[in-house]
């Protein structure tokens, strides 16, 4: 946490800047110089996102702080409370309940996506097609199970599921697609990627979740398994799709990335809060960028330092 | 941790196997009954209370009236803790980064270290604490172990003067201790810390401050014990000498206990210390920063040589400060003549300030001074992964065979008995239990603590629990206890087990998790090996001290009569050090059972979910009563063992080991 020096005259400075009606010129004299408090998570692509974010509000003259935060906790109190200003990825796939509850509380803002889509769904090594055919179609599964089991889950398959924060359903997915296969939960996702360091060196049976953006479908070759297509109605009504007893016979939702804020940020900050707003990459940008990180082990204060200055004229346009 | 005595004489013949025989008997007709009498096996649904949507709703009551107060509180810890973390970590910045005061030389805080080394313990605490620090510099942990060393050095002081106030408190009102204070210390001992994390982060906001809290709540329990048993061994003499001299109550306290029973409270400060640094992983997962969330970066990024690194830099903090903290309770201060100077007095104290202050004002013109220089850093670069890739290439059909054999034969089995035994048979054999070792009130006790858990539908989660503790508890006593035994006999080997039990109890068990996972894969077996891995510690180290303590006449007299070695430690020195021992298991049992958090991030399905799952939802009704849960199968288990435990003191005829200090 970096100290804070209130500078005297910044009414002033704000109130000559904002009636001229002059969009703010790079390093001008903020509306605030209260710290702009970014939430960090525990994954890289929302780090590096609040890292390039701290730093780009840094040079508007901003004063930011990067605070550790838990990722569903912060927006059901920090955000709401105004004790974080922006947390910078909440996921659909995820957070879906938590962003709803916080829509409905009117305390926060949707910043609108970051860009990369979120994806999650089963994922299996490349070289498990050679064991299983007829992978990537979801329908395979039912005939090689056994490929997939462990001593104590056979005949049954074993498929490491997320911890059992993320929801995600595939308990009720196995259910209604009639897979033989037994789901074991991880309880973090550090622990669900050792199991497939573990099993990839090994070139041993696995299958398991998989999300992106994430540095794991770069490392490892493998595919998606291609699940019916989720839709709204797959997962409230039991008629759609092949089984017509039960929802979820189909794959995971996608969807977006958002950023949040807390509600009293536009106005007090209103430039660092377009800039947060506009602010957005590709999924080749941002995967790139997580690869520098987490597989060429580059620190993210470097990476967010080169990305920024190799893009200084897209930050601009945030700005307008 | 007293309870009455047994009110049952043991003397005369004892009806207890009888009674044994009845329960039995009892159990086993509802077995072969357990159709029509389903209910008595099967706790009914209907007679749960949703007790952790009431004290959610009382919770977020208390929140939004007690707010204002807290925020005030946390603007107020905030400041120590900005300034520590200036100091150490970041120098004073102005908005655009720039450095106005820079952060204390590393190579400033080396010398200091070291030189508080010196002045307490000598040489060899002093090369201690420099071999550590060094190990942080050189091996890239500088900034993170600064922060936690920041959070660490403004958490030990509160942490120590509420203790210090809450043992005073209720040593001079008894009634005060035994109703409020003890039954306080042991929910806050046996109450997992997750379990409280979302209220705390609801109350005090985001950020450094609500870790500093709940490493304070987690840490200062220690310390009132240590006050409280301070403050009763202090000798009658003084006493009598400070109501001679006239003294006021307060005098007494602070001019003649406190001082005099200086060395025991240094005990109750050095196991704050060690407490808070066993915070630093959690308390970085809701925003402390620091050493503990560079291990779990890294380990997200499975980079385990990473994460090793920043585990050990822990590891090193807490050695140095346990060293420097135990050398300075057996420190006798030189007396001062009359006419010294304050240099004189306190000239490593000036010395350390003048190293800090001379490196730091060179850091403002050789960069080298404020930063570890690049190039001089190590790391373990892939060694460690490759190391572990190579295991696993080689020996992973070995290891899959181990735990499938576990799993099989072992783990199911248990956890499945234990899932199936009806509840009536469980409550009933451990308040039976409780009558037996403790009489009425301790009887009562366990049916109360044990009925919360059903009524509150934790059951099966509270079963799948003790089924994971108790397996590892036996096998950490089985591993631990022969370790123990041996470190007793040399002094080589005593050294040997004292680092390797600091190590196993300061690194974040997360560190070798993620190994374990990778060789084991994600599941219970994974799970029990990192419970015994941490809860062994107590086992060694109770076992070592127990039969160290063995009255060497009674030895001698042992091999006087000519006894072989054997038959010394089997017939005379483990009994006799069996009450310790058995003190040492009680402990193992708790160790367990505060594991069980960190084992929901291997994905168990027990109460350590239940906590894990509330903490991500913020539901801070299902975490408490989850928590609630385990402590007080812990407080049960406590209970049960401490009785166990005094009882077999009293056969033996030996002095409660309370009493002995």
């Amino acid at each position: 946490m970096t100290m804070t020096f209130r500078r005297k005259a910044m009414g002033a400075a704000m109130a000559l800047a904002l009636g001229a009606g002059f969009s703010m010129p790079a390093a001008a004299e903020p509306e605030s110089t209260d710290p702009i408090k970014i939430a960090l998570f525990d994954w890289t692509s929302v780090n590096l996102n609040a890292t390039i974010l701290s730093k780009i509000l840094k040079s508007y003259g901003y004063n930011t702080e990067l605070v550790t935060s838990d990722y569903l906790a912060s927006i059901q109190t920090g955000l709401r409370t105004g004790d974080l200003t922006i947390g910078m990825e909440y996921w659909d796939t995820t957070a879906r309940e938590a962003m709803a509850d916080a829509d409905a509380s009117g305390e926060t803002e949707n910043l609108g996506p970051i860009g990369p889509k979120a994806k999650e769904e089963w994922w299996f090594p490349e070289y498990m097609k050679e064991t299983c055919p007829g992978l990537p179609n979801w329908e395979a599964l039912k005939g090689c199970a056994e490929a997939f089991s462990t001593p104590e889950t056979a005949p049954k398959g074993r498929y490491l599921g997320g911890p059992v924060t993320w929801g995600g359903f595939d308990d009720e997915r196995v259910e209604a697609l009639d897979l033989p296969f037994e789901v074991v939960h991880a309880g973090t996702d550090a622990a669900m990627f050792a199991e497939l360091e573990s099993a990839y060196q090994r070139k041993a049976p696995i299958i398991l979740w998989i999300y992106t953006p994430h540095w794991a479908p770069a490392k490892y070759k493998g595919e998606w398994v291609q699940f019916p297509e989720w839709t709204p109605e797959c997962y409230s009504d039991p008629a759609w799709g092949s089984n017509p007893d039960k929802a979820y016979d189909c794959g995971k939702p996608h969807g977006e990335i958002y950023k949040y804020s807390w509600k009293g940020f536009a106005e007090k900050w209103p430039v660092a809060h377009k800039i947060a707003k506009n602010m957005k990459f590709t999924d080749d940008e941002m995967n790139a960028l997580i690869g520098q990180v987490d597989l060429d082990k580059k620190s993210l204060d470097d990476v967010a330092d080169a990305w920024i200055a190799a893009n200084g004229d897209k930050i601009k346009q945030w700005a307008q | 941790m007293s309870t009455d005595a047994a009110t049952a004489p043991l003397e005369r013949r004892s009806p207890w196997p009888l009674i044994w025989l009845g329960f039995l008997v009892a159990v086993v007709a509802i077995w072969l009954l357990r159709d029509p009498l389903i209910w008595l096996v099967k706790y009914p649904d209907k007679l749960e209370i949703n007790l952790a949507k009431w004290i959610g709703i009382a919770a977020k009551w208390l929140v939004a009236h007690i707010q204002f107060l807290t925020r005030g509180l946390a603007a107020v810890l905030d400041m120590p803790l900005d300034t520590a973390i200036a100091v150490l970590a970041k120098g004073i910045l102005a908005p655009n980064d720039a450095v106005i005061v820079p952060r204390v030389s590393w190579l400033g805080v080396i010398g200091a270290m070291t030189l508080t080394g010196y002045a307490y313990g000598g040489l060899r605490t002093a090369a201690t604490v420099f071999l550590c620090f060094t190990y942080i510099a050189f091996f890239g942990q500088w900034n993170g172990a600064m922060l936690t060393l920041a959070s660490v050095i403004v958490c030990v002081p509160i942490a120590v003067a509420l203790g210090l106030g809450f043992g005073i408190l209720a040593f001079r009102h008894p009634r005060l201790a035994t109703w409020v204070v003890q039954p306080s210390l042991d929910l806050m001992q046996t109450m997992p810390s997750f379990a409280y994390l979302v209220p705390v982060l609801l109350l005090f906001g985001s950020g450094p401050v609500p870790a500093l809290v709940a490493t304070v709540i987690f840490a200062s329990p220690p310390m009132v014990r240590a006050t409280v048993l301070a403050l009763r061994s202090v000798p009658e003499e003084v006493m009598d000498f400070g109501k001679m001299a006239g003294c006021s109550p307060q005098q007494k306290t602070w001019r003649i206990m406190i001082p005099s029973s200086r060395a025991l409270l240094m005990v109750g400060v050095n196991q704050v210390i060690m407490m808070t640094l066993n915070m630093v992983i959690i308390a970085s997962m809701i925003g402390a920063g620091g050493l503990g969330y560079d291990v779990l970066l890294a380990l997200r990024q499975g980079d385990i040589g990473r994460g090793a690194v920043a585990g050990l830099a822990i590891v090193a903090i807490a050695i140095s400060l346990d060293r420097i903290s135990q050398a300075a309770a057996e420190h006798q201060a030189r007396p001062f003549k009359s006419g010294d100077t304050f240099a004189h007095r306190h000239p490593y104290l000036i010395a350390g300030i003048g190293w800090l202050a001379v490196t730091t004002l060179i850091s403002l013109f050789v960069p080298e001074f404020s930063d570890v220089p690049k190039s001089l850093t190590l790391t373990l670069g892939d060694s460690l992964n490759e190391i572990v890739k190579w295991i696993n290439i080689n020996f992973f059909d070995l290891i899959e065979a181990i735990r499938t054999w576990l799993l099989l034969n072992v783990m199911n089995p248990v956890k499945q008995g234990l899932l199936m035994a009806p509840w009536i048979a469980i409550l009933g054999g451990l308040v039976l239990a409780g009558y037996q070792l403790g009489g009425r009130r301790l009887a009562l006790l366990v049916a109360l603590l044990v009925a919360f858990i059903l009524i509150a539908g934790q059951w099966e989660k509270a079963m799948i629990s003790v089924y994971l503790c108790a397996i590892s508890a036996v096998i950490a006593a089985l591993i631990g206890i022969p370790i123990g035994a041996w470190a007793s006999r040399s002094d080589w080997g005593n050294r040997v087990a004292t680092i390797a039990v600091d190590t196993l109890q300061t690194l974040p068990t997360f560190v070798y998790l993620i190994p374990v996972v990778m060789l084991f894969r994600v599941g219970d077996v994974t799970a029990m090996i990192a419970i015994v891995s941490f809860a062994v510690t107590p086992a060694i180290r109770y076992t070592a001290h127990g039969l160290r303590n063995v009255s060497p006449q009674v030895v001698e007299a042992a091999r006087a009569m000519g006894s072989t070695p054997r038959q010394i430690l089997w017939r005379v020195q483990v009994p006799l050090a069996l009450p310790e021992i058995m003190l040492g298991i009680n402990q193992v049992i708790l160790l367990s059972l505060s594991m069980l958090v960190i084992t929901a991030l291997v994905g168990t399905r027990d109460l350590g979910q239940e906590v894990y799952i509330a903490l991500t939802k913020a539901d801070p009704g299902r975490g408490i009563v989850a928590g609630l849960c385990v402590a007080f199968l812990g407080i049960v288990l406590d209970r049960l063992a401490a009785a166990g435990a005094k009882r077999a003191r009293e056969r033996l005829g030996l002095l409660d080991i309370n009493a002995q200090h």
